[in-house]
């Protein structure tokens, strides 16, 4: 939880820009970092303890809860080495809110906390080098999307612009899906597993709620947010002008998050996962929604790194790449267990 | 001259083909295409019963719009998208665009890894596109051997060459890594190549074994039968669960292989731990009850007497069997798949399938009905009879079939080996660099100027790191010979 007060701490950074204050936040972030390795490794060893597998193959990313810890861990990681490769604390004010988001989305939703027993399939030591290598590369993605989206920021200039259009559409939605769903979560107050709550519960206090007028009230103050979003954007990059970060530097780190994360994810998440699945299911490649969504991933980054070969591809366009990039990542990670399994499954609604 | 003419617009038409199918742009409008119709492929259900995604498509545009559209995707072959002949060929348009893409390029780049270095003039020096330099006290013979000492921190094998007024040290490594991206981009040549053997010459099916049984031939996907080449059986198949819970940590088969009607292999499998013979391979998948066999398994059973005598047993169902050293016989009344007490003590069936598998067995002794009871196969407390004698539960036999995945792909290889070659690929392309240094010393007023000029195509900054290393260590020599 140190993730959240050193986000704090970040944003208050930026405000005032006080050396002190942003020592205070890159320390809180290596103290929260350190408490959540032991408590990873310390859930480790109970799994394992538990399990009888071996340490190895105990590794305890099997469920959405863990997963998203690690996630978070990577991501804490990543920063990390970012602001100390680049001397720059400004990143902090954007990527610990994801990393805050990660952990109020755990703390808040129903997700599973138990340690629960394995299932056959994942009995293999190809689970430790398929997640892990695949979370690396979904964090290393995460921080190209935070610099991508604020170089977006930063170089736009028109309103009528397309990339101008794509970032405020972006943002504005992030912050419309965040506020409908806080807005749920604290209206219902329950706690059901994510498939569930995307059932019953998801957008029924404000698009899908019972009363039109609700719903017509709703759709209408989205699309204000949007259309404000998209009117005062330059308040934000007038705020983000104020920070010492150069566009160059940012698409410096965009690209470099993508050049390590793309290698990580094509062996970890493509050809591990490939191998794996030809042990245990006896085809390496069933185009299976998973699959073929981190086959999109990959096809969307493999467009970014071939963009930039373009003349007058560099720059904006390729910034609109990375953040559709990670968008996908998104997807791959959590909308297909939780959107595309709802929408096949059998008889329901 | 009419003919050169009409030969020299042909070329260009070729020529303007070649550079469309060599270029990035196309690589990206195909990367784009294969994504978003990739999206599609996910939200339809692939190959599935078409109410499944009429039912998907009404749930998105309403139900009114859902048969039109049903019938518009699939006319435009989305049930079956990978295998539709559209997609395809993009594969064939992509593939080509790799192999167009880098026999127009690769001539320039071999050249690039081929060219040796040369002395460089000390004005084109300054132009490169790194440059540092730095004045240090005496003459150049003088000064050498410290220039070569720090030169080493950056870790080139240099070449050096006397000139007029000093020396000039030259190096480049690396300069095969400029090939990373062909043999990243030839390897999802290997990958297509592999997947394309999988179909043209491999199969892939099911089969269905129960206990005991044998059999000499899978079934494919589309229902056709698949002679095997060999005679395959299950020789037994057991679930184990997690503690008392059941939740199956482990589906297990016990296998044997017969070729020409003599034992060839004996394994047992699971998931994640397949067999494989003469190219196929056989996967755990999935397990049930043969229909209508639940009552008619062997129940393999060990009598134990309380003097510590063991009769191991195959019993059916009705059968009577007798405790060694004693005049008690039991008898095999019931049988239950899955077997636990309610709440008021009621011996209750709660699943059908093998979750716990139960019988009821009714002991006499001289005609005398002594107790009757069921043994519960994962509950040896149940296995203690009142009197002292133990009857084991070992297993009841014959009334599960294992379900087995099995595969021929002999491309997997060819596969795997594109796997490994864009591994070490993207390895090089993204981690390796090709990096070209001159280093020129010149004396000016009885002081040596070294010049430092560099090249690499990527990474700059970490390259930067390097010289600014090196012109460090000279410098502190510097201050060491004051």
């Amino acid at each position: 939880m140190a993730y959240i007060v050193a986000m704090m701490i970040y944003i208050t950074y930026l405000a005032f820009k006080n050396k002190q204050i942003g020592l205070t936040a890159t320390t809180v972030t290596i103290v929260g970092f350190v408490a959540q390795t032991i408590a990873i490794i310390s859930r480790w060893k109970e799994f394992a303890d538990l399990s009888g597998l071996g340490f190895m193959r105990s590794a305890p990313f099997t469920n959405l809860y863990e997963s998203l810890l690690f996630f978070v861990w990577c991501l804490i990681l990543g920063y990390l080495i970012v602001e100390f490769k680049f001397r720059n604390r400004s990143f902090g004010a954007f990527i610990t809110p994801i990393a805050g988001l990660a952990l109020a989305f755990i703390d808040l939703s129903g997700v599973s906390k138990e340690i629960q027993p394995l299932v056959p399939a994942l009995k293999s030591n190809w689970l430790l080098a398929h997640v892990t290598m695949s979370f690396i590369a979904y964090a290393a993605f995460a921080i190209s999307f935070g610099t991508g989206l604020m170089s977006l920021i930063m170089t736009t200039e028109k309103r009528n612009e397309l990339s101008y259009i794509f970032w405020t559409i972006t943002v504005g939605l992030f912050v419309v899906l965040l506020a409908s769903m806080g807005i749920d979560l604290f209206t219902f107050k329950v706690k059901v597993r994510p498939e569930i709550f995307i059932h019953n519960y998801l957008f029924r206090t404000s698009f899908l709620h019972p009363a039109a007028a609700v719903r017509l009230i709703s759709w209408g103050l989205a699309i204000a947010t949007l259309f404000a979003v998209w009117r005062y954007g330059s308040v934000l990059k007038k705020a983000i002008a104020r920070l010492d970060v150069t566009s160059d530097m940012l698409e410096e780190i965009t690209y470099k998050s993508i050049a390590v994360g793309f290698p990580i994810f094509t062996l970890g998440g493509l050809i591990f996962g490939a191998i794996w699945a030809d042990q245990a299911w006896g085809v390496y490649w069933s185009w299976d929604p998973k699959e073929t969504w981190s086959l999109i991933t990959w096809f969307v980054y493999a467009f970014y790194l071939h963009g930039r070969f373009i003349r007058g591809w560099r720059g904006k366009n390729v910034a609109i790449v990375s953040v559709i990039g990670f968008m996908a990542v998104i997807f791959t990670y959590l909308g297909v267990n939780l959107l595309l399994s709802g929408l096949h499954a059998y008889g329901s609604q | 001259m009419n003919i050169d003419e009409e030969q020299k617009k042909k070329k260009t038409v070729v020529d303007t083909l070649w550079d469309i199918l060599a270029s990035v742009k196309l690589a990206i409008i195909i990367f784009a295409f294969i994504a978003l119709t990739s999206i599609i492929g996910t939200v339809l259900e692939q190959r599935a019963d078409p109410a499944k995604n009429i039912l998907v498509l009404s749930r998105l545009f309403g139900e009114s719009s859902a048969p039109t559209l049903y019938s518009f995707f699939d006319s435009l072959g989305f049930m079956d998208m990978y295998r539709s002949w559209w997609f395809k060929a993009v594969l064939v348009l992509f593939s080509v665009n790799i192999v167009i893409c880098s026999f127009d390029r690769l001539p320039r780049i071999w050249k690039l890894v081929k060219e040796p270095l040369h002395p460089m003039p000390a004005d084109k020096l300054g132009k490169l596109l790194i440059n540092r330099q730095i004045v240090i006290k005496g003459k150049p013979d003088a000064v050498r051997s410290g220039v070569t000492e720090a030169l080493k921190t950056a870790r080139f094998r240099f070449t050096e060459v006397q000139e007029e007024r000093g020396y000039q040290f030259y190096a480049q490594k690396g300069n095969y890594s400029r090939l990373g991206v062909y043999l990243t981009h030839f390897s999802i040549l290997f990958i297509l190549i592999g997947a394309m053997l999988g179909m043209q010459f491999g199969f892939k099916g099911y089969l269905n074994l129960p206990e005991g049984a044998l059999s000499n031939s899978a079934v494919s996907n589309t229902d056709k039968e698949i002679p095997l080449g060999f005679d395959i059986r299950c020789d037994t198949f057991d679930v184990e669960f997690y503690g008392g819970s059941d939740m199956p940590k482990e589906y297990k088969s016990w296998l044997t292989v017969f070729k020409d009607g003599r034992e060839v292999m004996r394994k047992s499998i699971v998931v994640n731990d397949p067999l494989t013979y003469e190219g196929i391979t056989f996967y755990q998948s999935s397990y049930g009850m043969v229909p209508g066999a639940a009552q008619r398994g062997i129940a393999v059973l060990n009598a134990v007497s309380r003097t510590g005598k063991t009769a191991a047993l195959n019993l059916r169902l009705g059968d009577t069997f007798q405790i060694p050293d004693s005049a008690v016989t039991g008898k095999i009344l019931d049988f239950s798949p899955a077997l636990k007490l309610d709440e008021h003590g009621h011996a209750v069936t709660y699943a059908n399938m093998m979750n716990n598998p139960a019988l009821l067995v009714e002991f006499t002794e001289g005609g005398t009905r002594l107790f009757s009871g069921w043994l519960l196969r994962r509950n040896p407390e149940t296995w203690q009879l009142p009197n002292g004698d133990r009857v084991e539960f070992v297993d009841y036999w014959g009334v599960e079939y294992t379900g087995l995945q099995v595969r021929k792909d002999p491309g997997v290889w060819v596969v795997y080996l594109g796997c490994i070659t864009m591994s070490i690929g993207l390895f090089i392309a993204f981690f390796m660099s090709h990096r070209r240094i001159w280093v020129k010393l010149s004396e000016e007023n009885n002081t040596t100027r070294v010049l430092i000029g560099a090249t690499t195509n990527k990474n700059k900054a970490a390259f930067e790191r390097t010289l600014d290393r090196v012109v460090s260590v000279l410098s502190k020599k510097q201050e060491g010979v004051k």
